[in-house]
């Protein structure tokens, strides 16, 4: 539906459901720079620890917003089809919501009970003794 | 307008992929390849919706994205739970060995 359609509806008298997508496109777009959050953390943490912190909270929230976003966006006019498609995709939100902290949790878990050490101030200071030795 | 959002949109999940498929390729653990095939697995549900708006045909698409939402946890699941039955595994070995000495 192009900006033209908009005005058409708008003119015609019926409910406009521009802002209805402009929220969803801001959404979509939080979505998106959450998304690039994990994704920089993701390269960039020293540790599995701190990579799943990235993820995890980055990659849920960060889905969220995005399906909430395209749900909305999706939405052409207010009939059962419409509702119904909204819906499904918040089940998808909801599922989400509920699976991957639970992804988290397990790998966590697994990760904690191989002896995967997570980094402590003696490995930093091991590591800035060794830099200052090349030096 | 729709369209180039979602144009945009799935353009720019697939860019942001890289890092993740960089972490899946080099990873240091095998956990840490697990969480980026997790992360990965989440957003292809998210980029099947971007399909289907796409297509106009969002009706059909999200059927198939709660379907591999669905996948992609189990096999989260399934290989982190395979890893840690392994890891009880070697440390029932190891307790054997301790209490045979």
């Amino acid at each position: 539906m192009s900006m033209i359609d908009f005005q058409v509806i708008a003119a015609s008298g019926e409910v406009s459901l521009f802002p209805l997508h402009l929220l969803g496109m801001f959404f979509g777009s939080l979505g998106l720079v959450f998304f690039l959050g994990a994704a920089v953390g993701l390269i960039r943490f020293p540790d599995f620890y701190t990579r799943m912190h990235a993820a995890g909270k980055g990659d849920t929230l960060s889905t969220m917003l995005m399906l909430t976003g395209f749900g909305l966006v999706t939405m052409e006019d207010f009939s059962l089809g419409s509702w119904l498609l909204f819906v499904k995709i918040m089940g998808v939100v909801l599922f989400i919501f509920i699976a991957s902290p639970t992804v988290s949790h397990v790998l966590m878990r697994a990760a904690s009970e191989d002896d995967e050490m997570p980094l402590t101030e003696a490995d930093g200071k091991k590591s800035s003794n060794k830099g200052k030795k090349r030096n | 307008m729709i369209e180039y959002f979602a144009i945009v949109m799935g353009a720019a999940l697939l860019v942001l992929m890289i890092p993740v498929f960089y972490r899946i390729w080099v990873g240091p653990t095998s956990y840490d390849r697990i969480l980026g095939v997790n992360v990965i697995g989440t957003k292809t549900a998210v980029l099947l919706v971007v399909i289907g708006t796409l297509y106009d045909r969002v009706d059909m698409f999200v059927d198939f994205a709660i379907a591999y939402a669905l996948l992609s946890f189990v096999t989260a699941i399934v290989v982190s739970r395979y890893l840690n039955r392994t890891i009880s595994q070697k440390e029932m070995e190891t307790r054997e060995k301790k209490a045979g000495t």
